[in-house]
C-alpha cells in the first residue's frame, strides 16, 4: 500500500508563499542592494531562482543566484556506507560583505543548514546570512531557525514533506506523506 | 548509484557507471581548488598513509594535497627511508602500518599485484598509486577527465597511445578505462615495446607506424621512455626513438585540428615530445596535473564509503 499523501500547498499556494517571502526579504533588507541568493541543491536552488524573479518583479533588479552542494560538509559520514554523489557548488560572485539569503525547500533537523553555513563561510565572510525556507516542519536538532518561512507544518518524524517541481524546475506543490 | 568498492586497485573491472561517478565527483571537486580556502571537512579525523616503495614526486604530492583538501591527516612513508631497507616484507610493513589505524593506504610498488596482495591483508582501503607495469588508475582517471573536459564525452573518441606500451602502467589503465567508456585506442611503439596479444584487451588497434595511430586522432598520448624499467636496452638510441616515435609539429598535423596532446610526465624533452609540442597550444599536460588532485580527491572520498567485504 502506498503512502497517504496530503497537499499542503498547491501551485497557487506556493506562488503566494514565495511572493510573501520576497516582500519580507525586501522589507528586512530595505531593497536588493548587496543582496545575493544562494540555494541549497537541489530544491533550494530552484526556489532561489523563483525568489530572484519575484524580487525583480517587485524591485526591478534581480539579485544574483548561486548554488551550494553540502555533501562534503555533512556530519553523518559513516565509514563504509556508499557516499552520496558530490554535486556542484557554483557561487559565481564574491559573498564578502554581501547580505546572503540562503534558500532551502524544507527545514527539518537543521543539519543541512549547518553544513551550508560552513560551506558558505569557506567562500568568504558575508555581512550576514539569512535563511528562507518554503516549509518548516520542526524537529530541530541544532539551534537554527529560519528568517523567512513559507509555511509552518508541524509533522511527526515518520512523516515526509516533499516539494515537487515541473520540468522547468518551477515549484508545483508541497505534499505531506504519511 | 554508490561506489561499492573498498579499494581501487585498477580500472579493470570498474563499470562504466563507476568510472562516470568518479569522474563526475572529480569534476565537482575542482570547484574547491578555485577557492581561497581550498579545504572541505569531509575526511576530518581520517588518516591516509602514503606508502611509496618507488620514487615519486608528482603522484605522491598530488595524493597528499588531495587528502589534505579533504581534511584527512596524511603520513608519508617512503621505502628508501623506512624499515624496508632493513629487509622488512610488505606483509610485515602492512601489519605495522595497520597498527597505526589508518583509514586509507595509498601505495606505489614496483611489483605488479602488490596492491591486490595488500588489500587482502588489511581492513582499511587501499588505493593503487602505480604497481609495476600493471596499472596506475589515478593517472587513467585524470587522463579521462582531461579528455572529457575537452570533448564533453569519451565514447567514440580516437585515442592514440604512443611509446613503451610494455612497461607502461599508465597505458594499461588508459586502455581499460577508455575501452570501458567506449573510446577507440590505437597503440604504436617499437616492436620491442609492444606486448603481444594486447589487442585482445578490447577496442584496441595495434599500429605498426606511429603516423597511422595518430591520423585522425582526438587525443595523442605520449608515454615516457622508462629506461629505469627496461632490463635491457630495447631501443638502439634515443635519437632514433625520437625520430620514429617522437611527436613533433609535423606529425601532430596528422591528428584532428582540435586534438590534444597528453603525457603522464615527467617528459623527456626532445625524445617523446619536442618542446614546441610540449609547450604548444594543443598540450593538455598541465591540465592533467591539475585534474590529478581532483581525481585523487574523488578516489579518496569514494573508497572511504566503499563496502567492506563480508567476513
Amino acid at each position: 500500500m502506498g503512502a497517504e499523501k496530503t497537499v499542503i500547498l498547491d501551485g497557487a499556494g506556493v506562488r503566494r508563499a514565495l511572493t510573501r517571502i520576497a516582500h519580507e526579504i525586501l522589507e528586512r533588507n530595505k531593497g536588493v542592494a548587496d543582496l545575493v541568493l544562494v540555494g541549497i541543491r537541489t530544491g533550494g536552488v530552484h526556489l532561489a531562482r523563483e525568489l530572484s524573479l519575484r524580487l525583480e518583479e517587485i524591485e526591478g533588479e534581480r539579485p544574483p543566484v548561486g548554488e551550494v552542494d553540502i555533501t562534503l560538509y555533512r556530519d553523518d559520514f559513516k565509514g563504509h556506507t556508499p557516499h552520496l554523489p558530490v554535486g556542484k557548488t557554483d557561487i559565481p560572485f564574491a559573498i564578502e560583505g554581501k547580505k546572503v539569503v540562503l534558500v532551502d525547500d524544507v527545514l527539518f533537523t537543521g543539519r543541512t543548514i549547518r553544513a551550508a553555513l560552513d560551506a558558505l563561510m569557506d567562500h568568504g565572510r558575508p555581512d550576514c546570512i539569512q535563511l528562507a525556507v518554503l516549509v518548516d516542519r520542526g524537529h530541530r536538532e541544532l539551534p537554527i531557525r529560519a528568517d523567512f518561512v513559507g509555511r509552518n507544518v508541524p509533522t511527526s518524524r515518520k512523516e515526509n514533506i516533499l516539494v515537487t517541481f515541473d520540468g522547468d524546475n518551477r515549484p508545483l506543490e508541497v505534499v505531506l506523506e504519511k | 548509484m554508490g561506489f561499492k568498492h573498498k579499494d581501487i586497485i585498477g580500472l579493470q573491472g570498474l563499470t562504466r557507471e563507476e568510472i562516470e561517478l568518479l569522474l563526475d565527483t572529480a569534476e565537482n571537486m575542482k570547484e574547491i581548488m578555485g577557492r581561497d580556502i581550498k579545504k572541505v571537512p569531509t575526511l576530518r579525523g581520517k588518516t591516509v598513509v602514503n606508502l611509496f616503495y618507488e620514487a615519486s614526486t608528482r603522484t605522491r604530492t598530488s595524493f597528499e594535497i588531495a587528502a589534505k583538501r579533504l581534511s584527512a591527516d596524511t603520513i608519508n612513508i617512503s621505502a628508501s627511508t623506512s624499515s624496508v631497507t632493513k629487509g622488512e616484507t610488505l606483509s610485515d610493513t602492512a601489519r605495522n602500518v595497520l597498527a597505526m589505524k589508518p583509514d586509507i593506504i595509498v601505495m606505489r610498488h614496483a611489483a605488479s599485484g602488490a596492491h591486490h596482495y595488500l588489500a587482502q591483508r588489511v581492513s582499511c582501503s587501499v588505493i593503487n598509486a602505480g604497481d609495476g607495469a600493471h596499472e596506475h588508475p589515478s593517472q587513467g582517471l585524470l587522463d579521462m577527465l582531461t579528455m572529457r573536459q575537452k570533448f564533453g564525452r569519451l565514447e567514440g573518441l580516437k585515442v592514440a597511445i604512443v611509446g613503451d606500451i610494455t612497461h607502461s602502467r599508465v597505458a594499461r589503465s588508459d586502455i581499460f578505462g577508455l575501452t570501458t567508456m567506449g573510446a577507440q585506442v590505437c597503440l604504436a611503439g617499437p616492436p620491442t615495446m609492444m606486448p603481444p596479444g594486447i589487442e585482445r584487451l578490447g577496442n584496441v588497434v595495434v599500429c605498426s607506424d606511429m603516423r597511422e595511430a595518430i591520423s585522425g586522432a582526438d587525443v595523442v598520448m605520449m608515454l615516457r621512455i622508462q629506461l629505469e624499467r627496461q632490463g635491457k636496452t630495447l631501443l638502439p638510441t634515443l635519437r632514433e626513438y625520437a625520430r620514429y616515435y617522437g611527436l613533433n609539429p609535423e606529425k601532430l598535423k596528422l591528428a584532428k585540428p582540435e586534438a590534444i596532446v597528453m603525457h603522464p610526465g615527467p617528459i623527456n624533452r626532445g625524445v617523446e615530445l619536442s618542446s614546441y609540442v610540449a609547450d604548444g597550444d594543443q598540450s593538455a599536460i598541465l591540465t592533467q596535473v591539475e585534474n590529478g588532485v581532483a581525481v585523487r580527491m574523488a578516489m579518496l572520498y569514494h573508497v572511504s564509503g566503499g563496502e567492506l567485504p563480508t567476513a
